[in-house]
């Protein structure tokens, strides 16, 4: 399993990586595996939106299980990965890279405190049954 | 071993079924509204009949081998229930004819009402429910309406625990409710010290499934009843475990509310492929006036002179119709019969060798495989399809072996509380040699598991289909025939 | 008679195997105080005697197969191809489960998607789900779709007074938990045009309508397509065989009862709701969906898909609570449709027209009756009659008829008019006959 250090992660398996007061979002390695087979990737936002800490962006389905993809910060969306919606399988195959799915400008960076780095994250998957 | 689909048999211009020439003057056909194609397709009865047949033999059911499948119940359909619904007075009556043409049916109607009520400890049935999710969206609407109409809208929570079926929270926001679940403790029932902690002004109710999906008995129901009831909510039942309970104790009596009983599973209607069920809804007297209707009930009681009348009636402050006409009636006619051949005796008959039957698998099993909650069990129990040394091999890879052996694989992956769930019901029809034969083929899967784990893994081996690729039909959905291919087929 | 095959020694050696003494001890965690109730249910009895008993019970019914039925408002007494039934007691197809498990269910599986094809082509729609309880519930869950669809913005819901009252009354019973409105079937001349805003999420009609009318509702669709609203046709699956596809005026769903295609009346059910839309929607579809795949062998095979929008994996968070489909009905359907095909559907739907129409004009002819109907009507129409409806229909079953749907109690506007359906099994001779005793009632 792999946690890249550059990144902050929630307790509901989403990373961020913070560029200025921009971030990209996604989710982790752990939630893809745990997923499984990704069938399905669809934005439940639009470019321009505003979303607060919690909201959901988006939609994730495997074959077994659903998951909504919330966003951990406060922000503005900036983009949408739109090649996911017809190859859902990058979040599996390449999940902290083309498999992103949103990036919103921030508007209030002191959120990101309450966020965890990989070593705290990797810990909090192991007590789910990670590897 | 692949059968073409109906549309591939087809060939233009085969004559199929002949209805009779019009014996009435013909009339002009509306102008503009007639359509111009229709692509149904076209077959002898004969290709007719040999397409189902064929298909129908790709099929494991009860009457080919044994069903254990874990919360379905899967016992014999008797033969006989299938001729009674049948029968050209109760197949061919209208709904909505006159109840005085209608006596036999409204007869049939209540007295399985009677009878579940007598069997569940209830005051009043409704028998409308097409199905077990159907019985449960009525019984929280009548606990939603029974909340509102008291003054107390605020009751909007419904406590679910985390071994529940999916229905339970699905049919809570369905209903506008909210649903917060409640953890199990360590022998598998509800956490009294969670349950206390949610037990506020918003409570409405909790639901309960008694036994539990591990298959336990609720060792101190009576207190969570007790808890819920102190605090003015109301318990709800999930009657898909009726069938351990069947003459042994009332949910009534335990002091349950509401409760569906699935006439599919406890009361041998067929599961025909996945419906039609039936979910009739049992309740104590607080909320019989709540119940979806109509409901069958006598007009005018027997005298010495006549016979009782029955008819249909909506109760007074009936959450309303959960379905058009009455619910499914030929299913009501198997569950009377079904009842009628068991009898008093029976009942507990039922239930005794239903939970004889899983205590026995239980005993047998218990040495090959892992149990996470190891007590006594009721009418099924919950296994894990994991094996120490052998990390690859998943529950899933069990199952799909005993279709090797000719078995139907136990419920995967349910309850989400056990890992690699096998839940396994054998329910009271089966007989001791076919528990031992499935006995010792699960114990020779566990040694395959560690000898030869590829096996499992590229099972079945001896079945017309492997294993079918979900990834694929999820990302390049094909939900039914392509005309264009079929065009191009007709060329 | 019992289906416990037990024997006394297998009793006796399985409950040394679990380690008890008795059947009792097996229900300890049983509380003592409620354990055993002595029930008061009926002796057992044989299959004799209860084949007997429900003979009895079934003789006490008028059954349409000894009257003439002219009663329709939902539920239709049609022919049904013996080979229809010979395939639902296929022992492999009743007693089988949801196909859960692909390898050994292909038979269910391929069947349901034959079934959701022939729906398609039928309602000229794009996707079918595997089946809901009725046409009422379908109805329902069309609703519940439009809502999702609007992700909970819209808050209002157009019904057309002409959708089968027991429908619209199934819709309300099951968003009664929601806040929402629900109009447009206030009184009889209601127009669901007139109630269209940006708070509506979908306009439902009926087609043809309760009272057999048949209407185009393509500036309807127009209207509502305006306004960002869906547009739900509930149709007679009959009528489709003869009259366009609701597709061709712009339906985004159709629903509707699939009794008429080789389902019993049944005393109202089992019967079954078809549930078609646009692609687009696929993913807001509640209800079980089959789709084509490969197995590992390389074959073709079907198996059920998109279950992540199902109860049991999204629990709180599904689009709906449905567990099944109405499996087995969906396979009488399929085998209905198979067996009459292309040139038998149309030939029944045009049996019923032809036979609907000299009915109406038998009766309009009979002094103190006439037809309410003013423009097309398909297998069903409204008479006024000169006595109460009520009355009306015990005079003919005095003459074995079973007569139509008083309209009175749900429409008050149609005080002393009667809904009457005409199909296939209805000949010339008893249409005459329900003209006579009409006549005859009046002037009784």
């Amino acid at each position: 399993m792999n946690y890249p250090a550059d990144l902050k992660y929630a307790g509901t398996d989403e990373w961020v990586r913070v560029e200025g007061d921009r971030a990209t979002l996604g989710v982790s390695d752990f939630a893809q595996d745990q997923l499984s087979d990704l069938v399905f990737f669809e934005a439940t936002v639009r470019v321009g939106e505003r979303v607060a800490a919690g909201e959901q962006v988006a939609t994730l389905e495997s074959v077994k299980a659903a998951a909504d993809v919330n966003s951990p910060v406060s922000g503005e969306i900036l983009e949408i990965n739109q090649p996911l919606a017809a190859r859902p399988e990058l979040v599996n195959t390449d999940p902290y890279g083309s498999g992103w799915m949103v990036k919103l400008k921030l508007t209030d960076k002191s959120e990101l405190a309450a966020l965890m780095d990989n070593t705290a994250y990797q810990r909090n998957t192991e007590a789910r049954g990670g590897r | 071993m692949l059968e073409p689909l109906i549309y591939e048999l087809s060939t233009p211009g085969r004559p199929g079924h002949r209805f009779p020439d019009p014996d009435v003057p013909l009339a002009d056909l509306p102008e503009g509204m007639i359509r111009q194609d229709l692509m149904l397709p076209e077959l002898s009865e004969l290709e007719v009949v040999r397409h189902f047949v064929r298909l129908s033999q790709l099929n494991h059911a009860i009457d080919t081998g044994f069903y254990p499948l874990g919360s379905c119940s899967m016992k014999y359909n008797p033969k006989v229930n299938e001729d009674a619904a049948r029968l050209p007075g109760f197949a061919h009556s209208h709904p909505l004819q006159d109840p005085s043409t209608q006596q036999g049916s409204l007869a049939v109607m209540y007295s399985l009402q009677d009878w579940l009520k007598e069997v569940g400890g209830f005051a009043g049935i409704s028998l409308q429910p097409a199905a077990g999710a159907h019985g449960e969206l009525s019984g929280i609407l009548m606990i939603r309406a029974y909340h509102r109409d008291r003054g107390q809208p605020q009751r909007n929570k419904i406590l679910v625990p985390d071994s529940a079926h999916g229905t339970n929270p699905a049919t809570t926001t369905m209903s506008g409710l909210r649903v917060v679940e409640l953890p199990s403790d360590a022998r598998g029932n509800v956490d009294l010290e969670a349950l206390r902690a949610e037990c506020d002004e918003t409570l409405a109710g909790l639901m309960l499934t008694n036994p539990n999906t591990l298959g336990l008995f609720e060792e101190r129901v009576q207190e969570v009843v007790r808890l819920v009831h102190d605090n003015g909510g109301l318990v709800y039942g999930d009657g898909a475990n009726m069938n351990a309970l069947l003459g042994v104790v009332r949910p009534g009596d335990l002091g349950f509310d509401v409760l569906h009983f699935n006439l599919h599973k406890t009361f041998s209607t067929p599961h025909g492929g996945g419906g039609p069920g039936a979910g009739p809804v049992g309740v104590r007297d607080l909320l019989v006036d709540y119940l979806p209707g109509p409901v069958a009930a006598e007009l005018e009681p027997e005298s010495e002179a006549l016979p009782p009348l029955y008819g249909l009636v909506m109760p007074t402050k009936s959450i309303g119709r959960v379905k058009a006409f009455h619910g499914h009636f030929g299913m009501h006619v198997r569950a009377y019969a079904f009842i009628r051949s068991h009898g008093k005796p029976g009942m507990r008959a039922i239930a005794e060798h239903a939970v004889l039957n899983a205590n026995y698998l239980l005993a047998g099993l218990r040495q090959s495989y892992r149990v996470p909650f190891d007590r006594r069990c009721m009418h099924e129990f919950v296994a894990e399809g994991r094996f120490e040394g052998v990390p690859e091999i998943h529950a899933l890879d069990v199952s799909k072996r005993l279709m090797d052996y000719g078995f139907h694989p136990p419920t995967n992956y349910f309850p989400l509380i056990v890992r690699e769930a096998l839940m396994i019901e054998p329910t009271e029809t089966e007989s001791k040699p076919t528990l031992d034969a499935f006995i010792e083929a699960m114990k020779a899967i566990a040694e395959e598991a560690h000898s030869e784990p590829e096996l499992l893994k590229g099972a079945p081996h001896g079945t017309p289909f492997g294993r079918l690729d979900e990834v694929q039909a999820a990302k390049q959905l094909v939900l039914c025939c392509r005309p264009a291919e079929l065009e191009r087929a007709a060329l | 008679m019992s289906y416990i095959p037990h024997t006394e020694a297998e009793r006796r050696q399985m409950l040394a195997a679990v380690g008890v003494e008795s059947m009792d001890e097996l229900f300890a965690d049983v509380p003592a105080s409620v354990r055993f109730p002595d029930l008061d249910l009926p002796k057992p009895a044989s299959e004799l005697e209860i084949m007997e008993e429900l003979q009895l019970l079934s003789e006490a019914n008028l059954n349409t197969r000894q009257a003439a039925c002219f009663l329709g408002a939902g539920a239709y007494n049609h022919y049904i191809p013996s080979v229809v039934d010979h395939i639902l007691r296929r022992n492999e197809f009743y007693t089988a489960y949801t196909p859960y498990q692909p390898e050994i269910s292909q038979g269910t599986l391929q069947a349901i998607f034959e079934y959701q094809s022939l729906m398609c082509f039928l309602t000229g729609m794009e996707v079918s789900n595997a089946s809901h309880y009725d046409g009422a519930t379908a109805l329902a869950e069309a609703a519940i779709l439009a809502l999702n669809v609007h992700q909970g913005k819209r808050d209002k819901l157009v019904l057309s007074p002409a959708i089968h009252p027991q429908y619209r009354e199934v819709v309300r019973t099951y968003l009664q938990g929601q806040s929402l409105e629900i109009v447009g079937d206030e009184s009889l001349g209601s127009r669901p045009e007139e109630y269209l805003d940006e708070r509506t999420s979908l306009v439902a009609v009926q087609y043809p309508d309760f009272f057999g009318n048949l209407h185009d509702y393509g500036s309807l669709v127009v209207a509502a397509h305006a306004v960002g609203a869906l547009v739900c046709v509930v149709a007679n699956p009959i009528a489709l065989g003869l009259l366009q596809p609701p597709s061709e005026f712009g339906a985004d769903v159709v629903v509707g009862d699939g009794q008429p295609l080789g389902i019993p009346l049944s005393f109202g059910g089992p019967t079954i709701g078809f549930f078609t839309t646009r692609e687009q929607f696929v993913r807001k579809m509640a209800g079980r969906l089959v789709g084509e795949t490969v197995d590992s062998r390389g074959q073709r095979g079907y198996v059920l898909t998109l279950t992540p929008r199902e109860q049991h994996i999204r629990r709180g968070r599904a689009t709906s609570n449905i567990c099944t489909n109405q499996g087995l009905m969906a396979l009488a359907v399929t085998a209905y449709l198979s067996a009459v095909g292309k040139h038998g559907l149309r030939q029944v739907a045009e049996l019923c027209y032809h036979k609907a129409h000299y009915a109406a004009e038998r009766i309009a002819a009979v002094e103190g009756y006439g037809l309410w109907n003013r423009g097309p009507f398909f297998h069903e129409f409204v008479i006024r009659c000169p006595i109460p409806p009520a009355e009306l229909n015990q005079h003919l079953l005095d003459h074995d008829i079973l007569g139509g749907y008083d309209l009175g109690p749900e429409y008050p506007e149609l005080k002393g008019h009667m809904l009457l359906a005409v199909t296939e099994l209805n000949h010339k001779e008893d249409i005459d006959d329900l003209a006579d005793a009409l006549r005859e009632a009046a002037h009784a």
